[in-house]
């Protein structure tokens, strides 16, 4: 596996983990009440859409530029 | 003798040299963190109920950490598209970043949180003396609402003698009959200043927040040690490519940097997924 198909797959794994970590941050504030925590949710959320922007960005730019190894 | 199969690859696996020497190696260490992921859990699903610490650890910080290891997995990637597209400036820029990101990391990880482990102080009581400590583990309104015994008693150490220790009660010791001090708090609380005396008699062990304080922290600092071992590993391969000495090999064979980037990138980013498991798995869980 390249560099390149590595990247997508630690990409594809930060995604997953910023959604999971979105996710308990929704659960935390359910039992908390803390607003601070419903922050968390949304900054992690749209950390995993940018990672995804990101992503299919790098994707096409690989692709584009052609490099193969 | 010239090396073979630094660039070109071999007719038989069709890679080069170092490629498979990585996978290899790569192999070889998921099966390490394998194993000590395995004890972890295993240690976990084993503890007996309320017994396993939980939110002892800074969320917030521990957060900004993941980050800048995604950030620098990122930075690497580009600095080897750098190499390919051959703009080595642009390369020297994105690897300076990369090591960059790992020093912070690796600061972060020695210079803030671990110290902070080790200025906390934990005393366990003995069975039968818990109840002369109801003030500070409030086990009896824990009893009425069908919650486990508190049995430790945390926070700063003030003081000791042959006798007694002097500590300076964490909130959940200080207001153990508060609420909101039954839930972990991944937002940390500081120290309060109420002292609480303990006599060393009733105390079945008592020790800083080292790995000899619990099943927790000796897995916590093993793995972060190790990773941090393989964070720091990177980082001075990254510095050896980022010196002028790779310039040379550049101008000499861009192509073979671009390999040896390319290789070390992969390990890095290996060592950024181990943390991608470790951040869950201790901060959030």
């Amino acid at each position: 596996m390249s560099l390149k198909a590595f990247h997508i797959v630690f990409i594809i794994f930060s995604t997953l983990l910023a959604l999971g970590t979105g996710a308990w941050c929704v659960w935390v504030d359910l039992v908390e009440g803390a607003p601070i925590y419903l922050a968390g949710a949304i900054a992690s959320i749209a950390a995993a859409i940018a990672l995804i922007i990101y992503g299919i960005w790098f994707y096409k730019k690989m692709k584009r530029l052609r490099i193969i190894t | 003798m010239e090396i073979p199969y630094t660039i070109s690859t071999r007719p038989d696996t069709g890679l080069w040299n170092a490629k498979i020497g990585i996978w290899l190696f790569l192999a070889s260490e998921v099966m390490l963190f394998g194993g000590l992921f395995s004890a972890y859990i295993f240690l976990r699903i084993d503890a007996a109920p309320g017994m396993w610490p939980h939110g002892l650890l800074n969320v917030p910080v521990g957060t900004m950490n993941t980050a800048i290891l995604i950030l620098s997995s990122v930075t690497v990637v580009l600095a080897w598209a750098s190499l390919k597209m051959r703009r080595y400036r642009a390369y020297w820029w994105y690897m300076l970043a990369t090591i960059s990101c790992g020093v912070i990391f690796l600061t972060v990880k020695l210079a803030y949180e671990w110290p902070q482990k080790f200025e906390h102080f934990g005393a366990y009581i003995k069975p039968e003396a818990l109840g002369k400590y109801e003030k500070y583990l409030g086990n009896e309104r824990r009893a009425e609402k069908g919650m486990e015994p508190r049995i430790e008693i945390t926070g700063h150490l003030h003081s000791q003698n042959a006798k007694e220790y002097e500590v300076a009660l964490d909130p959940v010791n200080a207001e153990p009959d508060n609420p909101s001090m039954d839930r972990p708090h991944f937002f940390p609380l500081p120290v309060t200043d109420k002292i609480a005396t303990i006599e060393k008699e009733d105390v079945e062990r008592a020790t800083m927040f080292l790995p000899t304080h619990s099943a927790y922290f000796a897995s916590y600092f093993t793995i972060t040690g190790l990773h941090g071992m393989h964070v720091l590993g990177g980082v001075l391969v990254f510095i050896y490519m980022w010196l002028p000495v790779s310039k040379r090999l550049y101008q000499r064979n861009p192509e073979h940097l671009a390999n040896r980037v390319e290789v070390s990138g992969l390990f890095w980013h290996f060592v950024d997924l181990i943390w991608i498991f470790v951040f869950p798995l201790f901060y959030l869980l």
